[in-house]
């Protein structure tokens, strides 16, 4: 359903350094370094699969997923999102995503919910009928209620991240891009969230590309686990392999801090990171 | 260590080393945008050279009707132009409302200065960083072009030192003005509108849009009087020549006793916005 | 268009939340007029004519470009707002949209506080042509319907070339307000005033004088040309370039990465 074959993409930044003396410099001649965000980087991701996108910070999580959306176009390689490639058949493959940006909003941001909702109907087209099916059926599993009713800005953050993924699965799409969705999210919301997300990929087959720092939203959820670091792909396994070969890193490497229960799924990650390099 | 970017760390100096903390810093930022520059040069001295193709097309139709020499004008427009980030009322920098609006003004009321002092010297800093980057180099280049467009040098020495001092006191009086509209944040919701209202307003009142000496007498008169009248319109006449040495003094005169009138108008409200904001809570 | 609609709905439900500030712009919006006209008012007070024209025809200049002006940053408004949309990642949602992205722009941001100087405008265009004695031909109101239209489509030009450029760079862009807020200033007047190189450049580069100066020599019996009159259909023309430019801009932004 998607595949991804040798994607290569390099960015160039311009470099500014600190000071007064650097400042003038800069009036003349400004340097640019090379960024390899991405780095001959191949997968294959069949229909329904949940997989957990990791890496670093700056590993190329973010430039991967503008790529499978259609918003950024690669160097080199080939991508195919069932069977359209997303940058040159922008509006008709947009049509089956959905995206979540943590971070930042879709929604209108002074109106109701239900308004913000009520347009997105009329963007993807929604049927009528299919919508208010919809809107019923996320509300119920996400527990919106009220929230219908008020305005986005005077949400809380665990009451927001819930509209926004309703917002996203409106026009029920086949593939679903998660960028840090429970980010700053309090225990209870966390829950919420992955059980709905655990409970859309069973019923509906929907493909959930999760990028996330949280190593419980992982273990939550991911079947399957891709690792990438500086551009590269690292690790392609299932997520049971993924945690035996962290286990074995964090054998190999134990001056990675101190153990607890909450935290040893970070361990484990931070060993891998450790011993990859990254 | 200390950040020398961060401009909260100014906050630690006082009074004049306050200013000059927030000059360097502003100076500093602003050469890293030198596309940004160039553009606001550009934008500017085509601005004025636009103002002066049009005031010469009334000068050729009726020049009895022009109330100063031409050449008076031009110098008039390119100052302007030059002086438009240090004296333009709608120049401000918007951080102040914003930190207000989303709450991060918290963060300077916890500290125990004088937040009216410091958002006034930050503005001040402010100006005079970005005139000096902006506006010489317009002044230089219209000092280049051939006559009659060109900027002239003002008919007599104490012109230019008047000048001076009243272009220092209009960058007050206007920050003094700017600061009211800052304290308007703490009363509203959104500010944008408040802002746009203000930015034309103040454009027409201070002789933004055409002089003051080309209105009829009557409002002439009375903007002349209101403090944003004094801010462009007293520093670039008295620069020309057009107001001589009595005329000169007055306007320096009402300049500094609207300074004084909106600081401390300014501080008064600001105290009691303050008080506002703690009692409310949150 | 049903979609416009809706977005319209959903922008001014968004503005009326913050009544005080609606009632502000609303205001301003009345006093950026006023002070506009005044000035002419009061230039003419004092010198009755500019090169041998008269008050009632620079109104009729001024309407016409207030009326073009307003009507373009009514939908095109967006456009002025992009590089937000481009700092900010509004514009990677709108990608990611299955809409045209052009729509969605002119969509996003729709100001009817415009909608107030445009209204204005159209008092002052009634007059300009009552004092000025201009007989109302069919040929002559069909001219100034493409004064407008060409006008507006100029002024819209000109805002998408600007968020064209906000793909490649985000500083510096300050200078487009010339060709934006300078050609409505400046628009006020006939363009010969200003000379003869800013006539031959308002002509063959950017074709402000094809949208106003000719039509208007028409419109006010100074010149018998009919076909000056129709030379505004080539304004409107200049949107084409203008949107390649755009077009451009964006195979450069998904190219480069934001």
């Amino acid at each position: 359903m998607i595949r991804a074959e040798h994607v290569s993409k390099t960015f160039k930044v311009a470099r500014r350094n600190a000071g007064f003396g650097n400042a003038v410099k800069a009036l003349f001649h400004k340097e640019y370094t090379d960024i390899h965000a991405l780095d001959d980087v191949s997968f294959d991701i069949s229909g329904g699969e949940i997989v957990g996108y990791i890496g670093p910070n700056g590993a190329g999580k973010s430039s991967t997923i503008k790529i499978l959306s259609g918003i950024l176009v690669p160097d080199s390689g080939t991508c195919t999102v069932n069977g359209r490639t997303p940058w040159k058949e922008r509006k008709e493959h947009v049509k089956h995503i959905g995206v979540v940006f943590g971070q930042r909003s879709q929604l209108w941001w002074d109106v109701p919910v239900g308004d913000s909702f009520e347009l997105l109907k009329e963007i993807y087209r929604i049927d009528g009928a299919q919508y208010r099916k919809n809107v019923s059926e996320l509300t119920d599993l996400l527990g919106l209620g009220d929230l219908l009713l008020t305005p986005a800005r005077s949400l809380s953050l665990g009451q927001r991240m819930r509209c926004e993924i309703a917002a996203s699965l409106l026009h029920d799409p086949d593939i679903l891009f998660l960028d840090e969705p429970t980010i700053g999210l309090d225990a209870v919301s966390k829950l919420a969230v992955r059980s709905f997300i655990k409970t859309r990929n069973k019923e509906r087959h929907t493909t959930v590309i999760l990028t996330t720092h949280d190593m419980n939203d992982i273990e939550a959820l991911a079947q399957r686990i891709i690792l990438i670091g500086k551009g590269r792909i690292l690790m392609d396994t299932s997520f049971a392999g993924f945690m035996k070969r962290a286990d074995d890193a964090f054998r190999q490497n134990r001056t990675c801090g101190a153990e607890g229960e909450d935290n040893r799924l970070e361990l484990l990650t931070a060993s891998l990171y450790a011993e990859f390099g990254i | 260590m200390k950040n020398r970017s961060d401009p909260r760390t100014c906050r630690s100096a006082g009074g004049l080393s306050q200013y000059v903390c927030f000059f360097r810093i502003r100076f500093t930022a602003s050469l890293q945008y030198r596309a940004s520059a160039l553009a606001g040069i550009v934008t500017q001295f085509a601005w004025g050279g636009m103002l002066i193709l049009l005031f010469r097309a009334f000068y050729e139709s009726s020049p009895a009707a022009f109330p100063m020499p031409f050449s008076a004008l031009v110098s008039y427009f390119w100052l302007q132009q030059s002086f438009l980030t240090l004296l333009a009322p709608w120049a401000y920098n918007t951080q102040i409302m914003d930190s207000v609006q989303d709450g991060t003004v918290a963060y300077e009321l916890c500290r125990p200065a004088d937040l009216y002092a410091m958002w006034f010297t930050r503005n001040v800093a402010d100006r005079c960083a970005k005139v000096c980057l902006r506006g010489l180099p317009i002044l230089i280049a219209a000092c280049v072009i051939p006559e009659p467009y060109s900027f002239a040098p003002p008919p007599g020495v104490q012109n230019l030192l008047l000048f001076a001092a009243s272009a220092a006191l209009g960058s007050l009086a206007v920050v003094a003005v700017n600061m009211l509209v800052f304290i308007s944040a703490f009363y509203t919701t959104s500010t944008q509108g408040m802002r746009l209202l203000f930015n034309t307003t103040a454009e027409f009142l201070c002789g933004g849009i055409i002089p003051l000496p080309f209105m009829p007498a009557g409002v002439r008169t009375v903007l002349a009087f209101l403090p944003l009248g004094s801010v462009e319109n007293t520093p670039f006449l008295i620069y020309t020549g057009y107001y001589q040495s009595t005329a000169a003094v007055q306007g320096l005169c009402v300049q500094a006793a609207w300074i004084l009138v909106l600081i401390a108008a300014g501080r008064a409200w600001l105290a009691r916005s303050l008080r506002r904001v703690v009692v409310l809570g949150g | 268009m049903n979609l416009y609609w809706k977005y319209l709905v959903i922008s001014l439900k968004g503005r009326m939340q913050y009544k005080a500030s609606f009632l502000f712009t609303t205001l301003a919006q009345l006093l950026m007029s006023l002070s506009s006209f005044l000035v002419v008012y009061f230039m003419f007070l004092r010198f009755r004519t500019v090169r041998g024209y008269s008050f009632s025809e620079v109104l009729l200049c001024f309407s016409m470009s207030l009326l073009s002006f307003s009507f373009a940053e009514c939908f095109a408004r967006g456009f002025d707002r992009f590089s937000t949309f481009i700092a900010d990642g509004t514009f990677d949602r709108m990608l990611v949209r299955p809409r045209n992205l052009i729509f969605q722009v002119t969509a996003s941001t729709m100001e009817f506080s415009r909608a107030g100087r445009f209204i204005q405008a159209v008092p002052v265009l009634v007059y300009a042509l009552y004092a000025g004695g201009v007989r109302c031909t069919p040929g002559r109101v069909c001219a100034l319907v493409l004064m407008f239209a060409g006008g507006s489509a100029l002024f819209a030009g000109m805002f998408i070339v600007y968020a064209g450029l906000c793909f490649y760079t985000l500083e510096g862009l300050e200078f487009i307000n010339v060709f934006t807020d300078g050609a409505r200033e400046f628009g006020e007047y006939p363009l010969d005033i200003y000379g003869k190189r800013l006539l031959m450049f308002c002509t063959f580069i950017i074709p402000y004088a094809l949208v106003q100066y000719y039509p208007f020599l028409y419109v006010t019996g100074r010149s018998g040309r009919v076909w000056y009159g129709c030379l505004p259909l080539a304004g409107i023309c200049f949107l084409l370039p203008c949107l390649l430019f755009w077009r451009t801009g964006l195979r450069h932004y998904v190219s480069t990465g934001s």
